[in-house]
């Protein structure tokens, strides 16, 4: 193992993260805070309890999933984009690394920023609501798998992409639907049977339902499921990795 | 010497059928500066991307210090640094930065000392923590270089270090490489500049449509340099070499003329007795004129003949 090459991409990824502090961690807050205002005040004093959870604490895992699922998938991906972009994946291609070794660099990085947002989101949720956390080791442990997974999916997107477009294209029209739609901000049981039905194909409903079920004891679906779910997500991405490292796809000609 | 670089039966074609390369043989000695020469598309490029693991080969096989490129990559790469043709940096790093990125990729643990002094050699100290984007083309030309030296390669890949700079710079360039040469570095440099390969090569290497014309001592070629032909144009055109004229190095041109090749630099280059046994062959003289081919004219040549 090229321990130093690692530690050299994950420091120069994080670097970026700090050099751009704003962008990359206030936003978060600043959007998190937004929908606390307008879901959890406005619209959450008309809604008493869902599932026996004040409305204002039941959102909180699905925003904060909503939040790390962008955030690592859309780090990962530019982060591997951007030295394809600019040229300087030569450097990557000609050092003493192996494809394995790129994959831990970047999608540890990606994932750690997305951890740290993750918890300032949990931190910022405290000042909005009163929340206690029945299963803390459940809940991190689903943090880290989410953000590792999906670092894992942006990077697959990041060597993919032959342009931004292609790289905004997949956070926006295909995360962020399956994250609203995946029961970010209801139970699934509130929809129409035949929607629950259907809601059930959105691979997104087990990661936050598994998640909820951390804070609050209860889920949509039972937690073997989630904890399946991640798995099966986590294993299709090593998978296509794997494949990208043995042919090369994009990135060695 | 030692052979530090070995490619053996390198060919490479592109998925669309493209053959950049066609069967390279290359052998490098360490500690020597080889400049290959070639037009654009030659193959230059691929060559040194198949080297230095940006690309793969079709077939061949290459040894970089005695190791195998594609199966002991980590030992072979650790002995390459590569200086890319395009100037591609992170804009926003700064130097340092960029420079301990490399650095870490390498398997090297963080040492700004040895940075530093690499810095210094390319007269980049004073930029150190300015942000790329704010240097101008050459000085982001010699953080490339900075780059690419800071795991201590032992063969350094120039690929067209002078391409789009100006003459001080191109200068400047030499004098590195020529420093580098003095380290022990082994250097490979592309160019299409003759007058850059003869100022810094040991031995110059010609590539054209993907494969290697010719690998030879720089000073062999200067050598060849120093013939000069002397053509004879004659009143009555001859279509072979006469029997008295056999013991002077002749050809019959084109036109039915007479060529002489003689070396110049010598002190007796035998025109006064070869004019006077012209006279007694019964030749009649047209006119005469003197023609030198240049490094130019030899790589040029070759790579017409390469393309005919």
């Amino acid at each position: 193992m090229n321990w130093n090459a690692i530690a050299a991409i994950y420091r120069f990824e994080m670097a970026r993260t700090f050099r751009t502090l704003v962008q990359s961690v206030i936003s978060p807050v600043l959007s998190t805070s937004l929908y606390f205002i307008v879901f959890g005040a406005a619209i959450g004093s008309r809604i008493d309890q869902v599932e026996g959870v004040s409305y204002g604490a039941f959102i909180v895992p699905g925003l904060i999933m909503l939040t790390v699922l962008t955030q690592s998938t859309s780090n990962a991906s530019f982060g591997i984009y951007f030295p394809k972009f600019i040229g300087t994946v030569y450097e990557l291609l000609s050092a003493p690394i192996s494809f394995y070794e790129i994959v831990i660099g970047y999608v540890g990085a990606a994932a750690t920023k997305a951890f740290m947002i993750g918890i300032i989101i949990l931190i910022t949720a405290h000042f909005f609501v009163d929340l206690t956390i029945a299963h803390p080791v459940w809940m991190l442990l689903f943090l880290v798998l989410t953000c590792i997974s999906f670092a894992l999916l942006g990077f697959i997107i990041g060597i993919w992409a032959g342009n931004f477009e292609q790289l905004q294209l997949v956070p926006m029209l295909v995360i962020t639907p399956l994250v609203f739609l995946g029961g970010s901000f209801y139970s699934i049981s509130m929809l129409p049977p035949v929607w629950q039905t259907i809601t059930l194909f959105n691979p997104v409903v087990y990661l936050i339902s598994g998640f909820r079920w951390a804070f609050f004891g209860q889920a949509d679906v039972a937690l073997g499921w989630s904890v399946a779910a991640i798995v099966i997500f986590m294993a299709a991405c090593l998978f296509t990795i794997g494949w990208i490292f043995r042919t090369g796809y994009k990135l060695r000609s | 010497m030692a052979t530090v670089l070995n490619v053996k039966g390198v060919t490479k074609t592109y998925e669309g059928g493209h053959q950049a390369l066609k069967g390279v043989n290359l052998e490098i000695e360490e500690g020597e500066i080889l400049a290959l020469l070639g037009p654009n598309g030659a193959g230059k490029t691929t060559l040194i991307s198949i080297i230095c693991g940006i690309s793969t080969a079709s077939a061949g096989r290459i040894t970089v210090g005695g190791y195998d490129h594609a199966r002991d990559y980590r030992a072979a790469r650790n002995l390459i640094g590569l200086v890319p043709q395009e100037i591609n940096l992170e804009p926003f790093e700064t130097v340092m930065n960029s420079v301990r990125f490399s650095r870490g990729l390498f398997g090297k643990p963080r040492d700004d000392g040895r940075i530093e002094e690499i810095l210094k050699l390319l007269s980049l100290h004073d930029k150190k923590d300015n942000r790329i984007m704010t240097l101008s083309g050459g000085m982001k030309r010699r953080v490339l270089i900075a780059k690419a030296l800071c795991h201590d390669p032992k063969i350094l890949f120039l690929d067209e270090p002078t391409a789009g700079v100006d003459v001080e710079l191109r200068k400047d360039m030499w004098e590195i490489v020529a420093r580098l040469k003095e380290t022990g570095v082994t250097v490979i440099l592309t160019t299409h500049y003759i007058e850059e390969a003869e100022a810094m090569a040991d031995r110059i290497g010609v590539i054209s449509k993907g494969e290697i014309l010719l690998v030879e001592e720089k000073d062999a070629l200067i050598k060849r340099l120093g013939q000069k032909e002397l053509l004879i144009e004659l009143d009555a055109p001859i279509d072979a070499v006469p029997e008295a004229l056999s013991s002077y190095p002749l050809t019959v041109s084109d036109e039915g003329g007479l060529i002489y090749a003689y070396d110049a630099q010598a002190g007796h280059t035998g025109i006064t007795g070869l004019l006077a046994d012209l006279r007694e062959a019964g030749l009649h003289l047209a006119d005469l004129s003197t023609r030198q081919s240049s490094l130019e004219d030899i790589f040029v040549d070759l790579v017409k003949e390469d393309a005919a």
